[in-house]
Order: C-alpha cells, then sequence, then structure tokens
C-alpha cells in the first residue's frame, strides 16, 4: 500500500487551502496532479511529504499514520523534488546526490559500500554520469533538475514526490524528465501543468480547484473538455491520438 | 586501489594538513609573541615553552621568558582561540541562513553580548570571568531574538535578516555606550572603545582555559551536525525532507553559535568581519561540505585573528590600534566585494 488520504484539510490562518481531500496512489504509478495555479498543489504535495500536518484528517503510508512514523524513517521512504530548489554552495553534482544518502547514516556512520552504489546508480539513472563532478553553479536548469532527482532517487524511496518538476526546462528537457520519471518502478506523485504531457505519462490522474478534488481516474476518463471549460477555463477540444492513443488536448486559441 | 589503502592515503594526507596548519598557527603565534616594546627572537619563545614543557633545558634571559609565559602567550593563543571560534560561528550562520553576509558581528549578535556583558560590569553582579560570559550569552540571546523577530523568523529572505542585523547592532550598541556614559566612572567611560572594537589587552591564562574550553568544546560540536549543514544547502524544507529535525538543529546551533560569541566578546570585546571572511577563504580551500569546512575555518580564523593582532601593533608605530579597526580593515572591503557578486547572483 502507498499513500492514502482521508478527509484531509490544511488552512493558512483562516484561509482553507485543501478541503476534504481523500484519495489512494496505486502502487507503483505514477499519480498526476493537475489543477490551476492556486489550486492546492503544491501544499497537497508537502502534506505528503511530511513537512507540514494536516489541521485534520489523515494521511497513511503503508497502512501507518505517517505522523506515527519518524522523520528519519520518513525519509527513507518517501522522497521529495521541490520546485526549483537551488544553492549558493558551490556543490559538486556528487555531493548534492550523496546528501539522499544521509537518512540512511546515522552521525557517525561511515561511508558503506553500499551507499556507494546507491549514488552510482542514481547519477546513472538520472542520466548525470559524465557530469558527477561538475560544480553545482554549472549546471543547466535541465541538468539541475536531474541532479535533484538523482539526489532523491540516491534515498532509494518508495514513493517519490515531484513539484512541477518540468517548469523552465525546453521540451527536450521536458519530456526526458517525462520519460525518467514514468520508467521507474516506484509510486511517484507528481504535479504538472502540461496537459498533453500528464495524459500521456501518467497513470491517474487527480484534479483539484480551490482545495478539492474534482475529478480523478484515467486520464482518459478525467480530461474532458467539459472539465477543462469547468476547472481551467479554456475551450479546447480532445481527441484521442493516433500516435500513442492517449487524449490529445488540442486548445481552440 | 583497495579501499583499505584508500582510507590510509586519505588518514596520512589529512595528518599531513593538519601538521602543517599547527606548524602555521605556531609560527605566527611565535611571530605575535616576538612583538612590542621589548622584541623576543622567534627562537626564544619557542625554547621557553619547551622548557616550560620539560623537553628542553635551554638557558635563557629571565626577563624574556617572564615577558612571554606572564603576557604575550597567553594573549596570542587567546587571540588564535577567539578567531577560531568567530569563524566557526560565521560559518554555521552563513549555512543556517543561506546567507553569505551573515556572521555574529554583522547580525548584532556581538554588540548584544557586549551590553549584557557591559550591564553585568557597571551594574554588578560578581564581576568575574565567568558571570561576564554568562551576561554576555543573554545579551548575544537576546540580540538573536530581535534578529529573529524582525526578520520574521528568517523567512523574511536574505535581505531582511542583514538588516535586522544592522538595527540589532546599532540598538544594542547605543544601549552599551549608554549604560557606560551615564552609569560608569571615568575609566569605564574610555573602555567603551573596548566593548566597540575589542582589544586583546589585560588577557591571560585564565581567560585562556576558559576561551579554549569553550571553542574546544564547540568544535567538537560543530562537527557533529557537519552532515546535517551540509543537508541545509537547498533550505530548511530540503533538509526536512532529508529527515533532519530542522527546529532542534536550528535551536542548537544558534544556541552554541550565541555562546561561542559571548564568551569571545565577554574577554575581548566585539571583534568584526572574522566571521565573514575567513569562511569565505575556508571555502575556497577547502570546498562547502562541513567536516572539512569547519576545521579549516577554526585553523584559518586561528591564524586571521593572530595576524590581525600582530597588525594591531605594528600598523602604528608606539601605538596599539584597537582590534576591530584592523578586522575592518580587511572586512569591509571583503564585505563589498560579497555584496557585489551576491547581488549580482541574485
Amino acid at each position: 500500500m502507498s499513500f492514502k488520504t482521508d478527509n484531509l484539510t490544511w488552512k493558512i490562518g483562516r484561509k482553507t487551502i485543501l478541503d476534504g481531500i481523500s484519495f489512494e496512489a496505486q502502487p507503483g504509478k505514477m499519480l498526476g496532479l493537475l489543477g490551476p495555479n492556486g489550486s492546492g498543489k503544491t501544499s497537497l504535495l508537502r502534506l505528503l511529504a511530511g513537512l507540514k500536518r494536516p489541521h485534520s484528517g489523515r494521511i497513511s503510508l503503508g497502512g501507518t499514520d505517517i505522523g506515527q512514523i519518524g522523520r528519519k524513517a520518513l525519509a527513507r521512504r518517501v522522497a521529495f523534488v521541490e520546485q526549483h530548489a537551488t544553492t549558493t554552495a558551490n556543490l559538486r553534482v556528487v555531493d548534492v546526490v550523496r546528501l539522499g544518502r544521509f537518512p540512511h547514516r546515522t552521525m557517525f556512520s561511515g561511508w558503506s559500500p553500499g551507499d556507494e552504489e546507491a549514488v552510482a546508480t542514481a547519477i546513472e539513472r538520472a542520466g548525470m554520469a559524465e557530469k558527477r563532478n561538475d560544480p553545482w553553479s554549472s549546471l543547466s536548469g535541465g541538468e539541475k533538475q536531474r541532479t535533484h532527482i538523482a539526489r532523491a532517487l540516491a534515498q532509494a524511496p518508495h514513493e517519490l514526490i515531484l513539484d512541477e518538476p518540468t517548469n523552465h526546462l525546453d521540451i527536450q528537457h521536458q519530456l526526458g524528465l517525462m520519460r525518467l520519471v514514468s520508467s521507474l518502478s516506484i509510486t511517484s506523485i507528481i504535479a504538472l501543468h502540461d496537459l498533453n504531457h500528464a495524459a500521456v505519462f501518467c497513470d491517474t490522474l487527480l484534479i483539484l480547484q480551490q482545495g478539492k478534488i474534482v475529478a480523478s481516474g484515467t486520464p482518459e476518463e478525467v480530461l474532458t473538455e467539459r472539465l477543462l471549460r469547468d476547472v481551467f477555463s479554456v475551450e479546447a477540444r480532445v481527441e484521442q491520438s493516433p500516435y500513442h492513443a492517449r487524449p490529445l488536448v488540442q486548445y481552440l486559441g | 586501489m583497495t579501499r583499505a589503502s584508500q582510507i590510509l592515503r586519505r588518514s596520512a594526507a589529512l595528518g599531513a594538513l593538519l601538521a602543517a596548519a599547527f606548524a602555521a598557527i605556531a609560527l605566527v603565534v611565535g611571530i605575535s609573541v616576538g612583538i612590542g616594546d621589548l622584541p623576543i627572537p622567534l627562537a626564544t619563545t619557542f625554547l621557553a615553552v619547551t622548557n616550560r614543557l620539560g623537553w628542553t633545558a635551554a638557558e635563557l634571559n629571565r626577563i624574556h621568558e617572564a615577558v612571554i609565559w606572564d603576557y604575550r602567550l597567553s594573549r596570542a593563543l587567546v587571540a588564535a582561540f577567539c578567531g577560531a571560534g568567530l569563524a566557526l560561528s560565521g560559518a554555521i550562520m552563513q549555512s543556517l541562513l543561506r546567507n553569505p553576509l551573515a556572521e555574529p558581528y554583522v547580525l548584532g549578535i556581538s554588540a548584544g553580548a557586549s551590553t549584557g556583558a557591559v550591564s553585568i560590569l557597571i551594574f554588578g553582579l560578581g564581576a568575574g570571568v565567568v558571570s561576564l560570559s554568562a551576561g554576555a550569552f543573554a545579551g548575544a540571546f537576546a540580540a538573536f531574538l530581535f534578529v529573529a523577530l524582525l526578520s520574521n523568523g528568517t523567512r523574511g529572505g536574505n535581505d531582511r535578516t542583514i538588516l535586522a542585523g544592522v538595527a540589532a547592532s546599532q540598538l544594542f550598541n547605543a544601549t552599551t555606550s549608554y549604560i557606560v556614559t551615564t552609569s560608569g566612572n571615568a575609566q569605564q567611560a574610555r573602555d567603551v572603545m573596548f566593548w566597540l572594537l575589542g582589544s586583546f589587552g589585560g588577557v591571560r591564562w585564565p581567560e585562556l582555559v576558559l576561551v579554549a574550553a569553550i571553542i574546544g568544546a564547540g568544535l567538537v560540536a560543530c562537527l557533529f551536525y557537519a552532515r546535517v549543514l551540509d543537508a541545509f544547502a537547498f533550505g530548511d524544507e530540503a533538509a526536512a525532507s532529508l529527515g533532519v529535525n530542522v527546529g532542534r538543529t536550528r535551536v542548537a546551533l544558534f544556541a552554541l553559535t550565541a555562546l561561542m560569541t559571548a564568551t569571545i566578546v565577554s574577554m575581548v570585546g566585539s571583534i568584526g568581519f572574522v566571521g565573514l571572511v575567513v569562511p569565505h577563504v575556508a571555502r575556497f580551500f577547502a570546498g562547502p561540505l562541513h567536516m572539512r569546512l569547519l576545521p579549516a575555518c577554526a585553523i584559518g580564523g586561528a591564524i586571521f585573528m593572530v595576524l590581525a593582532d600582530i597588525g594591531s601593533r605594528s600598523i602604528v608605530p608606539q601605538q596599539v590600534l584597537p582590534i576591530g579597526v584592523v578586522t575592518a580593515l580587511v572586512g569591509v572591503p571583503f564585505f563589498s566585494v560579497i555584496l557585489y557578486r551576491f547581488q549580482r547572483a541574485s
């Protein structure tokens, strides 16, 4: 079992940001989180990553309330890739990826061959092997994002949470990143803006509007012309793509 | 190469580096001891130390030996430990606040510690070295709270933390001057310069014992947190998502920097910019990972402060400049360069 939420509510001051969120993530699948700006996507991801506590409702992971799981134990299971997290410390790619081993080590445990292997595999997986020793400041936006994903993979998580990881990337890197995430055999929950990317790569979708879930299901079930009008306020036609048989959203100006 | 031989080679390299670092510290301390109204050759200084340790039995000028032991050696060693402590505090603040300009003096922590120490001294609550430090610690903590509240729990962004530090410096320095000029006697009023700009005059062995204990323990505690500090590279949320208890770490490390800063300020007054200059230079040589950076800061801070003390006694002949003037002469241009680069990067 992966994430299961039950009637989650979260507020900032008196403003309700998330309201009665209940869903279940399918293990090993890619769940896309869609919704207009300010619909609560980032807030929901932060609750799932254990960075904030819900005001009411319950989040469980593998049947256990995440409030009962220790901070480090949670970090061994769940990895989080924030929206453009950057640093002024001039770390090398490999140093950043090594941070992913933090929850697996105690204060004084040495660097083990297991740690080394996890880091090497993660760097390889994210396609950053050639840039392994490059400093952070020399990386492009896509390379920084892939380094973050390598760091997350080095955590050896069962669940990977990503907050709009394709923002500010060119189309080649957007697709490369989506392909990378969808090829992983772990459960991933990903906030996205591009509906067509969601349609192609995600197994299931969750649509948020003003803090509530307004639709959920496979891309075919969810991405309808009516929903695009009601939730995103755009006129569009949705057809089945002749190339990958997934829904294809075409905006009408 | 096998893992064992790799570890062996690394330990040998580390040993050589540490030996070189201690030799460098010993050399600047030796030079510092030699400078003054009565110049003492470097060899005499080293022989005086080895005589005391029972390693040698060289015949030395008794006056030289007395000057070395009773005045100058303790002063130079206190300077070294103070430099190490301020540099460590600066490095930790820069990492936790993710602000390249953060350090105890710029953020007003030193000013707060001065106010605390002056209050103890003038309103008299048993002005021993330890109670002075306790007063300084309370002042440093008050300054921390002030800066934290004013910059909205450090979430207000980099610039606001520094601006809050400016306000804290002004407030606490004004308070110190007010207390000293209205409540102190004529001598204490002259001493206000000491609390605003620092001085190593008058420090002896008891001060050395206290500062060595606090900074030594501080360095060990910092190294304990080295990996945690690395995890802060991408901010608080990133650290939390790696399993760091962010709140507890912040409180522990800020308390540690406040303790080190307060101990130093209560002995030698507030000395600026050491915590700013040294971590940046150390990062250049040792890289950004704290397991290497923190020891490099301690060593670099020790050397820098002893050199600054030498400078304060030799820039103007026959006169001792306040140590804070010398560190500011180096630190302010450095601050400007960092500010300039920082603005361009963001």
